[in-house]
């Protein structure tokens, strides 16, 4: 599967990951020849066979529904980029 | 003191031939002289390793102590420590300093470990010559214009330069046998869930595996004693007991079945690495184990399957990273958008970033069934392969590497060749099973790794027969010149 630049900037838009202009033309080449690799997979015949999710096909434990997490806001806080009385800020969103 | 083992420092410890103090500090020295020319730390954390080296020491001298209590080790830097600068090898996390401990640290503490520091790794555990760390590159060793080796590649050289006798480490692809591989050290990969993942940064959520770097299979031992168990804070993880695998590494392996995959076998193998392991082979068979050829007929798919699964996984698993709660975040965003864009842009690097754009392009609507249900599908069928090779054999032995350490930037310029370094590590990811990487020979004075992979649990069969190998050879034992020397 070959890409364009437009096609890698689109997934780079979807996956909010800037790419530098001088950049896009590698970065294509170089996705294009990942995708290449798997590629092959598409010739697999797969009818009948199950995905598989779990290598041990064990599924996902349950458990009770009751507060585990202790409150550690203030130690989290400590290493964010912006906060204001215990809210983590981020460029106005609506105005 | 630096040519010890971890059973060989127990034994010292216990005789009071020398204090954890003193060999810690021993080995910080150590670290800090040579270190330099190998870069195999990120951080080093002098203050902490002395602090609980004495608090070992006095644990030592009243009463009740843990099984590794006193002794020195690294931690690779994609393991969260409460207070300690936690980067995963990226600009990313450059700054974060993380608020808690893995599981994996709190155990390997409760053990009496003394954590010298955190050591460095391809970003985000991407990459097989741990050329992607935002720190630079580590060097080999054996030869410091050549790789270690990756993602662990910290893990592995500071183990292989007599820097620590053992580290942690992890695994998504061969990220733990590769690298030991390529600086002639022991590494195992646990059975998928075997160890916990809370607090060890995710890269593919169903193929990461945590597990032990050390010099011999008997270490390994010991280290996965400790850090193997049950963690009700990590869903995926297996609630079962950890076997006392040190206690069965003198086990009889006459009978033994062991599997040589014809895929591998055929003569495509590096003819010089293939003749290692077949004498290694040769001398398995003299201890009593039985050589069978087995089949995998699906093998030959791992790299494409791993390819789809994994980059989806990490395109998920990195999404947290916003820069709005911690890590980079860019300077004067102009609305949310460019915020989130270019925090991301700025604190990824080339191969991680090239890995959350695959994963993004094969999970958009339209070709999940085509990409991810399909590599499920396939990765279905290559587990199957195992599960009937396994009815004829006890292990499957191969290479763990195509070959030797290659040059610094000799394959960084093109993914698609670098991902061939996992050919024979991958399969084992994808069908979740344990699988460990042992010296056997050295070529042009390059180390080479034979690969054991068993059964789903069955770490304890494959320690028991790499102690078994490592009582008859000596490879395990080389040390590359410039660090130390042999002995």
């Amino acid at each position: 599967m070959a890409l364009t630049p437009d096609d890698v900037a689109k997934l780079a838009e979807l996956a909010r990951l800037s790419i530098d202009s001088n950049h896009v033309e590698s970065t294509t080449q170089s996705v294009s020849s990942i995708l290449h690799l798997v590629d092959q997979l598409k010739q697999v015949d797969t009818k009948d066979v199950s995905a598989l999710a779990h290598p041990l096909d064990i599924t996902q434990r349950l458990r009770a529904d009751e507060v585990s997490e202790l409150n550690q806001r203030d130690e989290f806080q400590k290493i964010a980029p912006e906060v204001e009385n215990g809210l983590y800020l981020v460029p106005r969103v609506v105005e | 003191m630096f040519n010890k083992s971890i059973r060989e420092i127990l034994d010292d410890l216990a005789k009071g031939e020398y204090s954890s103090r003193e060999i810690t500090k021993s080995l910080l020295e150590r670290i800090k002289a040579l270190d330099p020319d190998l870069n195999s730390f990120i951080t080093l954390t002098e203050e902490n390793a002395l602090a609980s080296a004495e608090a070992a020491d006095k644990a030592r001298s009243g009463g009740e102590i843990g099984s590794l209590c006193g002794v020195p080790i690294a931690h690779k830097d994609i393991f969260c420590t409460q207070g300690v600068r936690t980067s995963c090898g990226s600009k990313m996390l450059d700054n974060f300093i993380s608020p808690y401990d893995a599981h994996l640290v709190q155990s390997m503490a409760k053990a009496g470990v003394v954590s010298l520091g955190k050591t460095n790794m391809d970003e985000f555990a991407m990459g097989s010559s741990n050329e992607t760390s935002f720190y630079g590159p580590v060097k080999n060793p054996w030869d410091t214009e050549r790789v270690p080796g990756g993602s662990s590649g910290g893990s592995a050289a500071a183990v292989a330069a007599r820097l620590v006798p053992g580290a942690t480490a992890t695994d998504t692809g061969g990220s733990i046998r590769q690298p030991a591989s390529l600086c002639g050290v022991t590494g195992l990969k646990p059975t998928y869930g075997r160890v916990s993942r809370y607090g060890m940064i995710a890269f593919a959520s169903s193929l990461d595996q945590a597990g032990p770097i050390a010099r011999t299979a008997e270490d390994c031992a010991l280290l996965l004693e400790a850090m193997a168990g049950f963690d009700s804070n990590d869903s995926t993880c297996i609630d079962r007991d950890v076997p006392q695998y040190s206690a069965s590494l003198d086990n009889d392996i006459s009978g033994l079945r062991i599997g040589l995959p014809k895929q591998y076998f055929n003569g495509d193998t590096n003819s010089e690495v293939g003749k290692l392991v077949d004498q290694a082979l040769t001398a398995l068979e003299q201890a009593g184990a039985k050589l069978i050829e087995v089949d995998l007929p699906h093998v030959e798919l791992a790299i494409p399957t791993y390819y789809v699964v994994a980059p989806a996984e990490c395109s998920t698993n990195l999404s947290r990273f916003d820069g709005v709660r911690y890590g980079h975040r860019c300077e004067n965003p102009a609305d949310l958008e460019d915020l989130y864009s270019r925090s991301r842009g700025e604190g990824f690097g080339d191969e991680v970033k090239r890995r959350i754009l695959v994963g993004t392009y094969v999970l958009s609507a339209g070709f999940y069934d085509a990409y991810y249900r399909q590599a499920q599908k396939i990765r279905r069928l290559i587990q199957q392969d195992f599960v009937s090779a396994f009815d004829q054999v006890d292990l499957i032995a191969s290479p763990s590497a195509l070959s030797t350490a290659f040059k610094m930037g000799e394959k960084s310029g093109d993914p698609v060749e670098m991902y061939q370094e996992d050919l024979y590590t991958i399969p084992a990811n994808l069908a979740g099973l344990p699988a460990m990487s042992v010296p056997c020979g050295l070529m042009n004075n390059l180390p080479v790794g034979m690969q054991f992979v068993g059964r789903h649990f069955e770490e304890g069969l494959m320690l028991n027969t790499a102690h078994q190998y490592q009582k008859r050879t000596n490879w395990h034992e080389l040390s590359p010149e410039k660090f130390g020397g042999q002995g």
